[in-house]
């Protein structure tokens, strides 16, 4: 199968380097999957799962919360506010995460930076919702 | 010529400066290996985001290009960001950074330029306070925070932003020191404002789809790239801070030593000197006799 090169980056480390088949993105506007090939494009990313597809058979989870998504002929990145393998994530970590958002929203009286937390906020709800059903399954 | 206790005092003195300068040259290559690994892992990051920057600002045109990108249109008034250490003590760390940010702060100056500075770090406001006095607008002190981090740059990122949204300046400029190695660290001016694009990385050809729009992206983008420079400056700033530091009290060792050895040669030859001198004092007074 054609192959591309991905990157994940975060500002920490780099999380995933290498040739993959296909990327899912959580992009804002909805999850979508990224081939070899696929047009130029830039979007920013809500707090959910890219999936990493190195072979046919093999993938790597990954959880980010915010961020984008870059894809040129040549490559695909993913720059991550926050990023870290799915396996390292469980609830409390989420938690942190919520918490954290919920104190910087409690702190901010700027009206654009508010929208954006509250965003954030939603997202996360969101994404533990998800994951607590995926443990579960 | 001094006296014998004149001699051992001063030798006592320079063993105890060379325990501190050993123990801080110690302490430095600890503190170099955490902030190296910070400096290090910071990078890919910041030069993604320049990459992607920069391929998205070659594809925006016209009167949409955010200002961050595209700059007010003059460039009179400059705004010098210099970064610096703490604390002293570590060769010529800072004053290479301060004489980079003055040479250029000179040469605007001859243009006919405004020049502002914000200085990060005590040392580099101390050397440029004596030029520069009235040019200094802010003074950053991150003095009570061990190690600097995302907040402190988000900080600092943020008040540069609001200085420019106010019209303060046209121009930013970033000073700080690149990490090399533990003997070579750069130092460096990177402009900031407006955002830097590289030659070469020219993509016109490349029609990016934006999701959800272009100005909503670069909106996000250009600030969140702000704090990410400045971040990447703080922590290549740390790591050269304690590479210039162990080097330097490296060197206060070994000539702490040397003088150490010097010093105990002279005191052993003036007490085999003086013994010397009393035998034959005797001997002469027992030949009279």
């Amino acid at each position: 199968m054609a192959t591309f090169k991905f990157e994940l980056v975060s500002p920490e480390r780099i999380l995933f380097s290498g040739d993959v088949v296909s990327v899912i993105v959580p992009s804002v506007e909805g999850e979508m999957t990224v081939l070899a090939g696929h047009a130029p494009l830039v979007a920013t990313l809500k707090a959910g799962i890219v999936f990493v597809q190195t072979t046919d058979q093999n993938g790597k989870e990954f959880f980010v919360n915010g961020g984008l998504v870059e894809v040129n002929q040549a490559t695909t990145t993913i720059l991550a506010e926050q990023g870290r393998f799915l396996e390292d994530v469980d609830t409390a970590v989420l938690d942190a995460e919520i918490l954290t958002a919920e104190t910087r929203l409690a702190g901010s009286h700027n009206e654009d930076e508010k929208k954006r937390l509250q965003d954030t906020l939603v997202q996360l709800h969101e994404f533990k919702h998800v994951f607590e059903q995926r443990k579960a399954a | 010529m001094p006296s014998l206790k004149d001699l051992r005092n001063r030798i006592a003195s320079v063993k105890a400066t060379q325990k501190i300068t050993k123990a801080m040259q110690m302490v430095a290559a600890a503190k170099l290996r955490r902030a190296q690994t910070a400096a290090e892992a910071a990078r890919p990051y910041a030069e993604r985001m320049e990459t992607v920057l920069s391929n998205l600002a070659s594809g925006v045109s016209g009167s949409s290009t955010p200002r961050l990108i595209a700059g007010t249109g003059s460039d009179k008034v400059h705004l010098l960001l210099v970064l610096t250490a703490e604390r002293g003590l570590c060769g010529a760390f800072n004053s290479s950074i301060a004489r980079l940010a003055r040479d250029k702060a000179n040469a605007l100056k001859a243009d006919g330029k405004t020049v502002k500075i914000i200085c990060v770090g005590k040392k580099g406001y101390d050397i440029l306070r004596r030029q520069f006095a009235s040019e200094i607008i802010e003074f950053v002190d991150l003095r009570e925070f061990k190690q600097v981090g995302f907040a402190n740059a988000e900080a600092i990122a943020q008040n540069v932003l609001a200085r420019f949204a106010n019209g303060e300046f046209d121009v930013a400029t970033l000073f700080f020191s690149k990490f090399r190695s533990v003997i070579a660290q750069i130092p460096t001016a990177q402009r900031i404002i407006p955002a830097e694009i590289p030659e070469g990385t020219k993509q016109t050809d490349a029609v990016y789809d934006y999701e959800p729009d272009e100005g909503e992206i670069l909106e996000a983008l250009l600030p969140r790239n702000l704090t990410v420079q400045v971040l990447r400056g703080l922590l290549e700033n740390a790591a050269s801070e304690q590479g210039a530091r162990m080097s330097a009290m490296d060197s206060a060792t070994r000539n702490a030593g040397e003088m150490i050895k010097k010093q105990t040669q002279l005191y052993n030859r003036s007490r085999q000197a003086m013994i010397t001198k009393e035998l034959i004092e005797i001997i002469s007074g027992a030949e009279a006799l």
